[in-house]
């Protein structure tokens, strides 16, 4: 957000205020060389806006500048701006000078006067200095002493023609009832709203016992402008405004890098975890671990050595350190060696814009790469909803712009019957992740679900599952679901163990069968050798029966031949030789 | 009471505007009348002594100080109500 604005860059025509969101409203600043008027109430932060205006010209504009005091003293002042940081004295030698214009109390007048006097010993004084601002704080009080309203015309445009003659950029404070051109106090002064070139509003209204404060560029010529009304808080360092919308914002840098969540199979149901830069928000009722898991987040962040703010509203960080290392996440280490913030925003009240303002500040402060805001519910605690939802809007466009890993939880009623509903500040629709924790009560247990409801960009997994806190960290498990009811707990325990049982005896069956196989085949070799053994004796008897029977023709044969030699045959004589 | 006692006027001016010559026609109308003899009176032109009046603390003009008699008296604008002035100065009482 501060990138590119911070550094004095001036555009044509304008001259920078060094109000961070005032210069974006209005695309530079207040219109250089010309006047500026500033209208408010009591305790709207006039005076602080203009000291800033020069400030910030004398400090870093090179552009000396006088301020001239109808109200308060130079050193009221002066003391009173140093609680914003402001080192006045250091300027005040050449690059700032107070010029004390009170009416004294003993002054008395008679007949007309006109500030001739004065803007000729401006002249003088500018000219020797160079000063190119100048702010003329709570005209309002010396044109009263006027008697009539057309000689306080004179003398306002008298002084705009000085300025205009001058070349000085001006801003002129007065006072107003606010907004409403009704009210008496701008009536009376409303001309010059007309005659300058640019006015500024500024509000400060109480809003169900929650100050507001609120600025709105009435008219600037010549340029465009925001014209909504825009939240402003009176921080340490001073004014601030708060713009959701800057005209012509460039589009904040995405990444593909990841960042993990701390938890290792979280990472792998996202898909390798959150994108850098991107806003997560983790919902669930009281004492689902929202915190835990925000806690594991933060530790991840600082074990890859990234500056991170964790911010409690629900306890004090020492108690969110202890807490969380009973669940195995040890942020104190990290607490001590200064990369880790914990903030306790527990007490603190106000505007939901205020606590915005804070915590950008902390993490400017801090150069806060990963944001932990625990829970970003609270904001809406105090004040009217309406702006809190633009706080986490813009708390939202803030991270992004900045490139901030934000990690927001957020409480859901426990007595709102839709979880998945959505959130108090209606932060689910533009938050990129959204993980919902949620309880779920079986056997008399009440366990941990984790799903992953949305995550813009990433594949991930539509599992439920069971978070599980221990002391060794978070992990997750795999949920059963039997019979359409899903097993958490004891109940998963117990389907796991009746699945390991049964995963044995079937291994074991397995083992039997085989070996019984085993046997069954090793029988049936035995009987094949023993065939194989007969069927060579059946052979071998086989071949016997053939031998003998052929010696015994061979025998008959030649018996017959013997027979009948003997017999005296002749024929078959020469046969048998 | 001592007639004898001097004032000692100064009126700033802003060159020869309306305001300022309408002052020092004024002032010495009153003074011709009221405090003849008895005054003295500087005219400083802030246009030209610019620095002065920042040091003097003038910035409405014109602008009347009474320096003497103590204690010192500002009187700002044209100085057209006699009144005002000799409340002022102390001197209504003979006025009157």
């Amino acid at each position: 957000m501060k990138r590119g604005r911070s550094a004095p860059v001036q555009a044509p025509g304008k001259a920078s205020t060094g109000i961070e969101g005032f210069d974006g409203l209005t695309a530079g600043g207040v219109p250089r060389g010309r006047t500026t008027l500033l209208l408010g109430g009591p305790g709207s932060g006039k005076t602080i806006f203009a000291a800033q205006f020069l400030m910030h010209g004398a400090r870093h504009c090179k552009e000396p500048g006088i301020f001239v005091a109808f109200e308060e003293s130079p050193k009221q002042i002066a003391a009173n701006l140093s609680g914003f940081g402001w080192n006045l004295a250091q300027l005040q030698r050449s690059k700032l000078f107070f010029l004390d214009a009170r009416p004294t109390a003993e002054l008395i007048q008679s007949g007309t006067f006109d500030l001739g006097g004065m803007l000729a010993a401006l002249g003088a004084k500018a000219k020797q200095m160079g000063a190119r601002r100048i702010v003329f704080d709570a005209l309002d009080i010396v044109l009263a002493l006027l008697p009539n309203a057309a000689l306080r015309r004179r003398e306002v445009y008298r002084l705009h023609e000085w300025l205009l003659a001058q070349e000085l950029t001006g801003i002129i404070t007065a006072k107003s009832g606010g907004d409403e051109a009704t009210s008496p106090g701008l009536q009376q002064f409303d001309f010059m709203q007309f005659m300058v070139d640019c006015a500024v509003i500024l509000n400060h209204r109480v809003d169900q016992g929650v100050s507001q404060r609120n600025l709105r560029v009435q008219k600037y010529r010549g340029s465009s402008f925001s014209e909504d009304e825009s939240p402003f808080v009176i921080g340490s360092t001073g004014f601030y405004v708060a713009v959701a919308r800057k005209l012509g914002r460039e589009d904040s840098l995405v990444t593909l890098e990841r960042v993990s969540s701390g938890v290792a199979r979280l990472d792998t149901m996202l898909g390798g975890g959150y994108y850098r830069g991107a806003s997560i928000l983790i919902t669930g009722f009281p004492g689902t671990a929202k915190t835990t898991l925000s806690g594991a987040f933060a530790e991840a962040a600082c074990k890859r050595g990234e500056r991170t703010i964790f911010v409690s509203f629900d306890s004090d960080g020492s108690e969110v350190l202890r807490n969380l290392t009973s669940v195995g996440i040890h942020l104190g280490r990290f607490d001590k060696s200064g990369i880790l913030r914990m903030v306790s925003a527990r007490t603190i009240t106000g505007s939901a814009e205020t606590l915005l303002v804070r915590i950008k500040s902390l993490a400017q402060e801090h150069r806060a790469r990963c944001v932990v805001i625990d829970p970003v519910s609270a904001l809406a605690k105090s004040g009217n909803e309406l702006t809190a939802h633009g706080v986490a809007e813009r708390l939202i466009d803030w991270s992004k712009s900045a490139g901030v890993t934000l990690v927001c939880t957020s409480l859901i009623d426990e007595t709102s019957s839709q979880p998945a509903g959505g959130t108090p500040l209606q932060i689910s629709t533009m938050a990129d992740t959204w993980i919902h924790l949620n309880y779920l009560v079986q056997a008399g247990e009440r366990n941990r679900g984790m799903s992953i409801i949305k995550s813009r960009g990433t594949a991930h997994s539509n599992q439920v599952r069971e978070l599980i806190l221990s002391k060794s960290g978070v992990t997750i498990a795999d949920i059963y679901t039997a019979g359409g009811e899903v097993l958490m707990g004891t109940l998963r325990w117990e389907k796991e163990s009746a699945q390991r049982v049964a995963d044995e005896v079937a291994e074991v069956a397995g083992k039997l069968r085989r070996v019984s196989l085993d046997a069954e085949e090793a029988v049936l070799e035995v009987r094949v050798k023993s065939l194989q053994t007969e069927l060579m004796a059946k052979q071998v008897e086989k071949s016997l029966l053939d031998r003998t029977t052929q010696s015994r023709e061979g025998e008959l044969a030649r018996g017959r031949t013997r027979m009948r030699e003997l017999r005296g045959a002749d024929a078959a004589a020469t046969e048998v030789k | 009471m001592s007639r004898q006692r001097v004032y000692k006027l100064r009126l700033y001016v802003a060159d020869h505007t309306q305001n300022s010559v309408q002052a020092e026609a004024n002032l010495t109308a009153f003074c011709g009348e009221y405090l003849p003899g008895s005054h003295h009176i500087e005219v400083v032109d802030v246009l030209r002594e610019p620095k002065r009046a920042l040091a003097d603390g003038i910035f409405m003009t014109p602008t009347l100080v009474v320096l003497a008699p103590a204690p010192i008296r500002r009187i700002v604008g044209t100085l057209n109500q006699t009144l005002t002035i000799l409340q002022t100065l102390k001197l209504d009482a003979q006025a009157a």
